[in-house]
Order: C-alpha cells, then sequence, then structure tokens
C-alpha cells in the first residue's frame, strides 16, 4: 500500500468527505486534498463517482470516463457528498435517518475552507456559550448569555457523543412572535470531524431540523468545512437558506482562525473547562481514547 | 543566544502603537503578547490566548478596564489578569486563580519594554533623554536580530539638523547582539540614535529607532522620512544576506499549562480564615457622614483579582477580623476601596478603623471572597442600598454600568451628608436613585414602587439594615418575585444562636465522623480535627463556610440562605447552624 503523510490509522481508516455531488461538475476531473494527499475525483451522468490518487495524465478540468478508470479509493455517495477513505474503512457510514423523509429540502449550504483542525471546528459546532458573542441577534444575544444544564454521553453501542437537553436562548426564535425564546438543541458526534445537530423546527413543533458539519482534514491545521442542511422549509429559495448558513459560519471562521495552537489539545490542563464544556469535555476524551493523533496535539503520557 | 534573549528586555511595541482602548498583537522570541493600556495608564502584556479556548486576546475587546475575549465574552482585569466573569454561567463566581500569564511591562525611550525572565534593567542608552526623543517606526525585517544589529552598525544617516548634507561622519557609540547606538555629526549638528533590535523570532526581527531631541511639524516628517528610506535600503540588504543562509526554525514557545484544579470542571478553592496580604492605608477620608472610606494598596506585587459583590477579611490592630465589602469598579485593581461605618454599638471594629487606624498603617487582609456573585444576564436589575448597604451594590452598578447593561441604583439614607462615595456614585449618572429621610413606612411604600412590576429575567440585590432587607425580602414576595430573583447580603446576623445542642457530623468524602457538642460549633469542630475549611464572617453572613449536606436536618441560624435553600435541606453554614436530627452528613 502507498505510504500516506498522515501516519493515524483511526483516521486514515475513516470516510472523509470530498465534495457536494450537487455541485461536481459531469464527467470533468477536480482535484482536491486530504490528509495531505493530492486526490482527483469526477462523477458521472447516473450520479457515480470516482475518487484516485491524481495522476498527471489525468489533470484537472479535463474530461474522463470514469467507468475506465483502475486503482480508484474506495469511494461513497451520502447526503449529497461524496466520500472516500485512504484506509480500511467501515461498511456504512454513520446512520442520520432523517435525511431519508421526503418532505425535507437536503442542501450543501456551503464548502468553506477554514485555517484550523478539523477537532476545534467539531468543539466549535456544538458550542453554545459563543452564540450571543460571535452570532449575534441571530442565535443569541447579550444579557442572555446562561449556558443551562445539559446532558452528555458517549454512547457505547453507537461509538458516538450524544448531547441532549441543550436549550439556549434566541432572539427573534419564531416567526410566530416577536421576542426571544429558548430553542432546543440536540448534539451528535458520531465520527471524529463530522457532527449533526437538531434543532426544533420553526415550522413544525414536532420536528427537527438538521443541520450537519462535515470536515474534510486538507493537513493537520487545515480543513474544508462541508455544512449539510435537511429541513423543513417550503417557502424559502435556496439561496435564502444557503445564505443564512453561511452568514453563521461566516462569523465562527475568524474565531477559528485565531484558536492557538490551531490542533486541539487533548492535556486536560491545556485548557480551562466550564461546566458549558461538558459535551467538548466528553469529545475530547472520546478522541484519546480512540487514539487519535491527527489533528490534536495528545495528551503526555 | 536564545537563553541570553529570554533574559533581556526587548522594545515589542511603541507608545504609539497603544492608543485608547486598542489590543496590540506583540510578539518576542515566538511568543506571542496581547497588549493594551487601561484607562488608568497601565499597561498589560499578557499571554495572546484566552485560557478557556486558546482564542487569541489580540482580537478581543478593551473596555478600558477589562479585556473582553471575542469567543465567549470572559473578562479578564487590568493588572492581574484575573477572570472576572464567565458569561456562560452567571450565577457563578469565576474561580480566583483563573489568571492569564502576565508579563513585565516597562516604558522607556517612547517604547514598550518586555521580557520572558527579566534580569536587570531596560538598556540605558548615556545621552538619551526620557521624553525629548522621536520614536522612528518600527521596520520589521526578515532576519535573525543579530544579523540586523550587526548590519546597523554600518548604518549612515545625517543628523537631524542637516538632513540635506550628505558628509555626516558616523560613529558608533555602543553595540551588542540586540542594540547599536550612533552619532552622526555634520558640522554643527548631532544626531544620537539608538536602535533597538526585537528579536520577533529566530528568523524575524524589527527595528526599533530612537532620536535625541524632539522635532515637531514639518521637520519632523522630514526626519522620519529620510530614516524610512535608509532603513528600508538597509532592510533589503539585510534580507538578501539572510536568504543566503538556511532559515533557523521558529522558535516554538512554552505555554504554561493551567493548575489541576482548572483543568476539571471548577469546584470552588479551599482555604480557612487567612490573612495572606499585606496593605497600606494609602487614603483614608470622611467618604460620607460617620462613613470612612480606605484605600488600601498593596505593599508589594498585585491584589488579587476581585469580583463586584466580592468582601475581604479586615484584621484590625486590636486583634478583630472584620469583612469589608470592595467598591471599586471593574478594572480598579492599584488599590482596594472600602467604607467603614461607625457603629454606635461598636464591639471595636469599626471604632478601631476610624479612631485609631491613619494613613501609612499596614492592615493584613484576605484575600477577596465572592459570596454575593452578581448575574449580567438580567434585561433590568435592581439595586436597593440601605446605608452602608450601599458598598457591594455600588462595586455591581459600576459593572453593569461599564457593560451598559440596564440598571438602577436606588439608595436609601437619612440626608445627603450620608451618600457615601459621592465621586464613584455620580459616575453613575442617571441610574442612581437617592432616597432620602424616609420613615419606615414611607420606605416600605417607596419599595413596593420600586419592586412593582416583576418582569422574566429581572433581578434584585439588596444590601441594608435588617429590618429594610426583611421588609424588602417581603414585599419582593408580595409583589410576584420568586427567590431565585431575589440576591441579598446582610451586614451580620441578629439571630441569637442557640449553640444548646450536640450532635454527629459525618464528613463523607473525608471519611470522618466527629460530634459537635453544646458551646462549639461545626465548623470548630472540623477545625479542631484538621479539616481545612475557608470561612469569613463566622457569624453565618457572609457565606462563605456554606456546606452540601447530604443526610439529616439542619437547624438553620444564618442569614445567608434564602428560603427555598433552607427548606431544601441540601445547604447548612458550618459556623453558626446546628442540626435537628441526631446525625447529619456533609459533603466534605
Amino acid at each position: 500500500m502507498t505510504q500516506t503523510r498522515c501516519t493515524d490509522q483511526v483516521i486514515l481508516d475513516l470516510w472523509h468527505p470530498l465534495a457536494a455531488v450537487s455541485e461536481l461538475p459531469v464527467g470533468v476531473v477536480v482535484d482536491t486534498v486530504l490528509l495531505e494527499e493530492r486526490l482527483s475525483l469526477a462523477a458521472d451522468s447516473a450520479g457515480k463517482a470516482a475518487v484516485w490518487r491524481s495522476r498527471p495524465e489525468i489533470a484537472a478540468d479535463n474530461p474522463v470516463d470514469i467507468a475506465a478508470l483502475g486503482g480508484t479509493l474506495p469511494v461513497k455517495i451520502a447526503y449529497g457528498y461524496v466520500w472516500t477513505s485512504l484506509g480500511n474503512p467501515p461498511a456504512d457510514i454513520f446512520p442520520i435517518p432523517e435525511y431519508a423523509e421526503a418532505d425535507r429540502r437536503r442542501l450543501n449550504a456551503a464548502t468553506l475552507g477554514v485555517n484550523v483542525s478539523a477537532p476545534r471546528a467539531i468543539e466549535n459546532f456544538l458550542d453554545m456559550g459563543h452564540f450571543p458573542y460571535v452570532h449575534t441577534d441571530i442565535l443569541g444575544a447579550e444579557p442572555h448569555t446562561e449556558v443551562k444544564e445539559y446532558d452528555v454521553e458517549i454512547s457505547v453501542d453507537r461509538d458516538e457523543i450524544l448531547a441532549t437537553r441543550c436549550r439556549f436562548f434566541q432572539p427573534m426564535a419564531s416567526t410566530a412572535s416577536d421576542g426571544g425564546a429558548d430553542v432546543d438543541y440536540i448534539y451528535r458526534v458520531p465520527h471524529p470531524y463530522c457532527s449533526v445537530l437538531y434543532k426544533s423546527s420553526p415550522l413544525d413543533e414536532s420536528r427537527l431540523d438538521v443541520i450537519a458539519v462535515f470536515l474534510q482534514p486538507v493537513d493537520q491545521e487545515h480543513v474544508r468545512a462541508h455544512m449539510m442542511l435537511c429541513v423543513l422549509d417550503e417557502d424559502n429559495e435556496d439561496k435564502v437558506i444557503k445564505r443564512f448558513q453561511q452568514t453563521i459560519f461566516g462569523q465562527d471562521k475568524p474565531i477559528l482562525e485565531n484558536q492557538f495552537p490551531k490542533r486541539l489539545p487533548l492535556d486536560p490542563r491545556a485548557e480551562t473547562p466550564i461546566r458549558a464544556d461538558k459535551s467538548a469535555i466528553a469529545y475530547r476524551r472520546w478522541l484519546s481514547q480512540k487514539g487519535v493523533t491527527y489533528g490534536v496535539i495528545p495528551a503526555a503520557t | 543566544m536564545l537563553d541570553l534573549a529570554k533574559t533581556r528586555w526587548h522594545p515589542i511595541a511603541a507608545g504609539y502603537d497603544l492608543p485608547l482602548r486598542h489590543v496590540f498583537h506583540g510578539q518576542l522570541l515566538g511568543r506571542e503578547f496581547a497588549v493594551w493600556r487601561a484607562d488608568d495608564g497601565y499597561v498589560n502584556i499578557w499571554e495572546n490566548r484566552c485560557l478557556h479556548r486558546g482564542v487569541r486576546l489580540s482580537i478581543g475587546i478593551n473596555d478600558g478596564r477589562e479585556l473582553k475575549c471575542q469567543y465567549h465574552g470572559w473578562r479578564y482585569s487590568n493588572r492581574t489578569a484575573g477572570c472576572t466573569y464567565i458569561p456562560a454561567h452567571p450565577a457563578d463566581a469565576p474561580a480566583r486563580t483563573i489568571t492569564n500569564r502576565t508579563f513585565a511591562a516597562v516604558e522607556r525611550y517612547g517604547l514598550v519594554w518586555s521580557a520572558e525572565e527579566p534580569q536587570g534593567e531596560v538598556p540605558e542608552i548615556p545621552g538619551l533623554a526620557e521624553g525629548e526623543l522621536l520614536a522612528l517606526r518600527g521596520i520589521p525585517v526578515n532576519a535573525p536580530a543579530d544579523v540586523v544589529a550587526a548590519r546597523l552598525k554600518g548604518y549612515r544617516f545625517q543628523p537631524n539638523a542637516a538632513l540635506d548634507g550628505k558628509d555626516a561622519k558616523v560613529a558608533v557609540e555602543a553595540s551588542n547582539d540586540f542594540t547599536v547606538a550612533l552619532r552622526a555629526v555634520e558640522g554643527g549638528a548631532a544626531t544620537l540614535a539608538a536602535f533597538f533590535v526585537q528579536p520577533v523570532d529566530s528568523n524575524r526581527s524589527v527595528i526599533r529607532g530612537v532620536l535625541d531631541g524632539k522635532v515637531e511639524g514639518a521637520a519632523r516628517l522630514a526626519v522620519l522620512r529620510h530614516h524610512n528610506e535608509l532603513l528600508s535600503a538597509l532592510r533589503v540588504a539585510v534580507e538578501a544576506e539572510a536568504a543566503h543562509k538556511p532559515a533557523p526554525a521558529p522558535l516554538e514557545p512554552v505555554i504554561e499549562r493551567v493548575s489541576p484544579e482548572l483543568a476539571e470542571m471548577p469546584e470552588e478553592t479551599k482555604h480557612g480564615r487567612k490573612a495572606t496580604i499585606r496593605v497600606q492605608v494609602a487614603r483614608k477620608w470622611p467618604a460620607a457622614d460617620g462613613i470612612a472610606g480606605f484605600e488600601l494598596r498593596p505593599i508589594k506585587g498585585l491584589l488579587p483579582t476581585f469580583q463586584p459583590g466580592a468582601h475581604i477579611d479586615v484584621h484590625l490592630p486590636n486583634g478583630l477580623i472584620r469583612q469589608y465589602s470592595i467598591t471599586n469598579g471593574p478594572g480598579e485593581s492599584d488599590s482596594y476601596v472600602i467604607g467603614v461605618k461607625l457603629e454606635r454599638d461598636s464591639k471595636g471594629g469599626s471604632t478601631c478603623l476610624h479612631e485609631t487606624v491613619r494613613e501609612g498603617d499596614v492592615l493584613a487582609i484576605s484575600e477577596p471572597r465572592n459570596n454575593f456573585p452578581l448575574r449580567r444576564d438580567a434585561v433590568q436589575t435592581l439595586f436597593i442600598a440601605g446605608g452602608i448597604g450601599i458598598t457591594p451594590l455600588l462595586a455591581m452598578a459600576q459593572a453593569l454600568k461599564n457593560q451598559s447593561l440596564a440598571h438602577e441604583l436606588h439608595y436609601f439614607a437619612q440626608n445627603e451628608a450620608q451618600l457615601a462615595f459621592p465621586e464613584k456614585t455620580s459616575t453613575l449618572g442617571a441610574s442612581l436613585k437617592p432616597h432620602l429621610g424616609l420613615s419606615p413606612d414611607q420606605t416600605g411604600a417607596m419599595l413596593r414602587e420600586i419592586l412593582s412590576g416583576y418582569g422574566p429575567d429581572k433581578h434584585v440585590y439588596l444590601c441594608g439594615p435588617g429590618p429594610m432587607l426583611e421588609a424588602a425580602r417581603h414585599i419582593a414576595a408580595e409583589m410576584g418575585w420568586p427567590e431565585t430573583a431575589v440576591h441579598f447580603e446582610y451586614f451580620k446576623n441578629t439571630n441569637v444562636i442557640d449553640d444548646s445542642t450536640s450532635f454527629e457530623v459525618a464528613l463523607a468524602r473525608s471519611c470522618m465522623t466527629l460530634t459537635v457538642p453544646a458551646g462549639k460549633t461545626i465548623l470548630e469542630v472540623m477545625r479542631d480535627a484538621g479539616i481545612d475549611m475557608p470561612s469569613s464572617c463566622e457569624q453565618g453572613a457572609c457565606g462563605t463556610c456554606l456546606a452540601t449536606v447530604i443526610e439529616g436536618e439542619p437547624d438553620h441560624q444564618d442569614v445567608y440562605l434564602n428560603d427555598a435553600e433552607r427548606k431544601s435541606g441540601t445547604k447548612i453554614m458550618t459556623c453558626v447552624s446546628r442540626a435537628k436530627s441526631a446525625r447529619l452528613v456533609l459533603d466534605l
């Protein structure tokens, strides 16, 4: 097998997202980088895709017949993205059952490059305390800054982190009333570099909107963040829904890029957690237990 | 070379890099700094990362008193770099030990100097007089500092008064790896220039030049341009030279680990009744009729970070210990200001402070403790002060004022002359509402008016004489204020303490069972058994010696817990309260 620059077998064996299927040109080579390896990919008109280590004779922007390609990497199409692996990936990607519900809008809100490690970006995604400061007047507003008690568990059978009973005050929480209200959230981390959140739907109280972030680790300190939406919304144009998420992510980007060190420190004494960071504490422990070393600063043993 | 560099003072910024309310991103030997000047003039040089999640504090907000992190709004105090507020948990006072790393700061020659492990003094350049100087623009150079300093020895320039000339003689007056002093002379004109090379990283430097003599107006611009052009040319030459050599590896600064107790979700630090700090009475003045103000300055070092609502124990020359609230606003960290009312029935505490303690005297005080924390997530906050009860509320009102959060400070007193600290209250503007000369009935009516209109996310803080607090708490309850929104602090516990009972106390975590006899408190018995328990007033008012009850029924005799907390039976003040059951199990 080809030697990879990344030597973290846990990370090598994972499925990693590369691009939104909806944004791939048909039958044309696209180049990208995963775990410091140059990769190329292409999709055909039937919605099939292929991924391979970049070759000089198959250059980007040129037409390609993927059926005729040999020596390709494992590939999967899931949740609107092309996924691949540089190791021995599991049979399936983690489940998001809501994705199959027929009445939902499924979109790639954005694919954005961020100069930070994937685990730092996951922690930001799990974090509610920053809403009033970073997403001011959208996801939170001063003086409503409290992160109320919530529950976190590491689900053994599913090998994922689950944070439930999360609530945070959101101004203009619903279109029906002017005032703010607590909004409910559930967070899952089913993959070291992917997280899924469920949030009360403003349209249907009994159901939850699903927003996921799938991080493509370009190297230890750079990611491409793919933002997946799976929401109940019959009225707004795609661009309106996308613009909202892009605004949110655009507000997080400068914060993430100013975190130091960029890799996530797993030493419990590297940073100062508070109760509001329970989910992040669980996430750091989970990464340590798995033995993840890529994109993190492992705790000294 | 690196070890030597670490012990030396280096310039990291020019004075003009720290304009009002700015945070400057500095760097020395690979380590980043957040550099900011508070409104009181103090220059803070801190590790450039928030202790919480590592976000650079150089992108934070300098509000003149505190630095606020952009990510989660954590606030750090001027001088001490101690965290004063964590918005995600508004009801909690942050552990005092959450303190960012600070570095020494000295202003000299129009530059700001720092060092990782300073030894000795900032370099002295003979002939360079403080104040009569012109600081040049810092010139960044991609080359090691010693290479830059070596090149600077050959730097040729004209004296300020002979810029048009070409024949200045330039002599090296002093030089080392980081400093070059040159004198240019042409005819009768002479200028001394000192160049300090700031080692930003192993392969990056900044040339910070200072010229003797003040130059004004157009001449100043001409001098600056003269050096800018010459130093830029020198930069090109040095970088060309450095490019021929392999670049040294960038320096990796060691980031200190946080203390072990902060690594887990924090619990309150434990400490007994200790007076660890020595302060000098820098000023004593009549803060109002019958109230003396004391400004307490540290004998050495900095005072610990305080939060609004915090108090200190003051150990008096006559052996008594008294508690006083810190009245300071945020960031006022060079001294603690307290107010002491002369009590008519003084047992010697207030009399001693009023009559015996004088300016210049040294007192022992405890570290500040905050058992009366201020939430800052209310849509409106009411402060109701009676007399000397103004002191903790004054600190709180100044904190909310600084953050532009809605509040009113209702201040009840007999007459105008009894309103304390007018120089502080006057800064509060229209939010200060004095109520003077009211009878008890009139006070009740006014409290009713103030406390009408309860709404969600409103909070009230009460401090004053016992009867007034009782009245205000009753009225608040009648008006629909939930207990969780009513916060209070009594000066003293006027309950008659019944210590006639005897019972057993089991300390669950210490695996110890103690017997509390009549005449002794739980706190005393625990102390005797070697359990280190923090305490302060030791009369059931301040809240320091709070313990969690796991089993058994407490006999509450304090004035700190509210009714809901009492009924829950899960908390106890170990300095005065006892047990109704034969046995209490405490989480200690």
